[in-house]
């Protein structure tokens, strides 16, 4: 083994053995394993929270759109910071609904809210539907990763598999607690990595940040604008909009807020976080410093320029503290991304189906799922080929559609019917698969139309048609069908009381 | 006594509304690469500011939030030891 896998080696068996010091004294139910039992103070939200938007995406896909796309991997920058002020006022109503009502899962809440069991079925698979192309770019990274730092001994594949055995190892004994910890040794991992990689390789190969963009802009105009390789101004803001307002409709963030024991906590993360955001342009340095230095990395390849120009300018042991920091920004989400997704199809579908099966039963399942799960999310991983954050915004386009009706199932009471709320998100599913399946863009659905049209994330189309049918179904529906008439959150005691009043 | 109630809307809120408008908004002006500020280009100075200034403004609305739930529980106890 090279001096680089061995670091890499022993920053994993830390951070398994963080994890197994993380659930001491805790038995582990289900609640414990994926919401730790509501019982996180600030800081640990706040790791967590800043954690799960920190993952190997930012790393990789960050630098390896810097250094392929140029300027419009801004967006990466730019949705976060929104999304943090959105979730000023979006996260504290989310918790405030949900407060000792023993929620473990996004599901859950829409269960509640809406009084239809059908909805949380149907939220559950949406979610996870959106996690697997999230997963397999975590596994894709670890891939990237393992294989580069190995100096090319350890093939990508091997990598995976390799990766996808550590993270079952890890999130089967920790659950969230170990991710909780493990987030902090991340955190304070990749911001010295990135600072000093985002720092040391302009002023090595450029002598500044200042002269590497102007020796950038000197060698490919328009690369530093917006427009200039195809992805233009309405392009930018419809992505950053939409992705902004997606954020929160991610599964695993939903565990972030059960977690916490305060509502007070989210408005001091949304003040502080996108601060934290700002270390993400360090991460562009480095794919802007290989843009020239390393050239030649076509499409998905650009997330490999990270790696590449760090191996032209560090002695291997640097590379394996990357290679580390990198591991751990695939491990930590990832394996939050795993409970999430494994505590749904748990607890949302098999129960549903089984509805006798025993609070146990349903957290043995939960454990089992995992390695059902990273296998198909590997398959996947070895079979496409699509750029990391390609990835991303195609989980986004997925889970987005969960807005309309999550903003709408807020207050003292949702403000339209369940059926509303189902019409809308499979409307809007069938038209994102539509989309993907066809490779229709605006352009080819509305031709001759102008370009500010026309290029618009085709994703504004599905969460558009979602919310026309949203509002055709309940105007439609709104005097034959009753809307639960729940007064105030707290009135709210279980599902059935909740059915109940529906009913009334 | 009802425990200070968190969440409603305040007028101050629409502030939240100011980081999209003024990040997103000024795209359509500050997509430029010169005059490079701090060594970016200016595109990148001007999204990089704007999630400096959503911070700020997220904690003027904290600073607000709080200020107005304060006054709030002094009310209710007011309330409380007139009744």
């Amino acid at each position: 083994m090279t001096i680089a896998l061995w670091i890499m080696a022993l920053v994993f068996l830390g951070a398994v053995g963080l994890g197994l010091l993380a659930r001491r004294g805790h038995a582990m139910t289900l609640e414990q394993w994926s919401v730790a039992g509501g019982g996180f103070g600030s800081l640990l939200v706040f790791l967590l929270m800043a954690g799960e938007l920190y993952t190997t995406f930012t790393f990789l896909g960050g630098s390896g759109w810097a250094y392929g796309k140029g300027a419009p991997a801004m967006y990466i920058l730019c949705y976060p910071a929104l999304a943090y002020s959105l979730s000023y006022f979006l996260l504290p109503a989310i918790w405030r609904a949900s407060r000792g009502r023993g929620f473990v899962s996004q599901a859950d809440f829409f269960v509640a809210r809406y009084g239809s069991r059908t909805l949380g079925v149907l939220v559950a698979l949406v979610g996870v539907a959106a996690l697997v192309p999230y997963l397999v770019l975590q596994f894709k990274g670890l891939g990237i990763i393992v294989s580069e730092a190995s100096y090319g001994r350890v093939s990508p594949s091997t990598a995976i598999w390799a990766g996808a055995a550590a993270l079952i190892a890890y999130v089967v004994v920790s659950g969230v607690r170990g991710s909780a910890w493990t987030a902090a040794l991340k955190d304070a991992l990749i911001l010295v990595v990135v600072v000093a990689m985002g720092l040391y390789l302009p002023y090595h190969w450029y002598g500044g940040i200042g002269p590497m963009f102007d020796a950038i802009d000197k060698a490919r105009p328009q690369f530093l604008t917006l427009g200039g390789t195809g992805r233009s101004t309405s392009w930018f803001i419809s992505t950053v909009l939409l992705t902004s307002i997606g954020v929160y409709t991610w599964p695993q963030f939903f565990g972030g807020v059960y977690t916490a024991k305060s509502d007070d906590v989210f408005r001091k993360n949304a003040v502080v976080l996108p601060l934290y955001q700002l270390v993400v342009l360090f991460v562009f340095f480095v794919g802007f410093a290989a843009t020239l230095k390393v050239p030649g990395l076509l499409g998905a390849d650009g997330d490999l320029s990270l790696f590449r120009i760090a191996k032209m300018s560090f002695s291997p042991w640097a590379i394996g503290i990357i290679g580390a920091a990198g591991l751990l920004t695939a491990l930590v989400p990832g394996s939050m991304l795993l409970i999430s997704a494994a505590t749904i199809l748990a607890k949302n579908v098999y129960k549903e189906i089984v509805p006798s099966a025993s609070e146990r039963r349903v957290a043995i399942i939960a454990r089992a799922t995992v390695p059902v799960l990273t296998l198909i999310s590997v398959l996947l991983t070895l079979h496409g080929g699509q750029a990391i954050v390609a990835l991303l915004l195609m989980g986004y386009n997925v889970v987005t559609q969960l807005f309309p009706a999550l903003v709408l199932a807020l207050g003292p009471s949702p403000r339209i019917s369940a059926h509303a709320a189902l019409a809308g998100i499979i409307a809007g599913e069938v038209t994102v698969a539509a989309i993907s399946l066809s490779g229709a863009t605006l352009g080819t659905l509305l031709p001759g139309w102008p370009a500010v049209i026309t290029e618009l994330n085709v994703g504004v189309v599905a969460l558009a048609v979602n919310v026309a049918i949203t509002a055709l179904v309940w105007l439609a529906t709104r005097n034959g069908t009753p809307v639960t008439t729940i007064t105030r959150p707290e009135e709210i005691r279980g599902d059935s009381a909740v059915a109940a009043s529906s009913l009334s | 006594m009802t425990e200070p109630r968190r969440g409603g809307f305040r007028r101050f809120h629409l502030l939240g509304f100011l980081p999209a408008v003024g990040m997103m908004g000024g795209i359509l002006f500050a997509n430029r690469v010169r005059p490079l500020v701090f060594g970016l280009p200016f595109l990148f100075f001007w999204i990089a500011a704007w999630v400096v200034s959503t911070s700020l403004v997220m904690w003027i609305i904290l600073r607000l939030d709080r200020a107005h739930e304060r006054q709030r529980g002094r009310l209710a106890a007011n309330e409380e030891r007139a009744g």
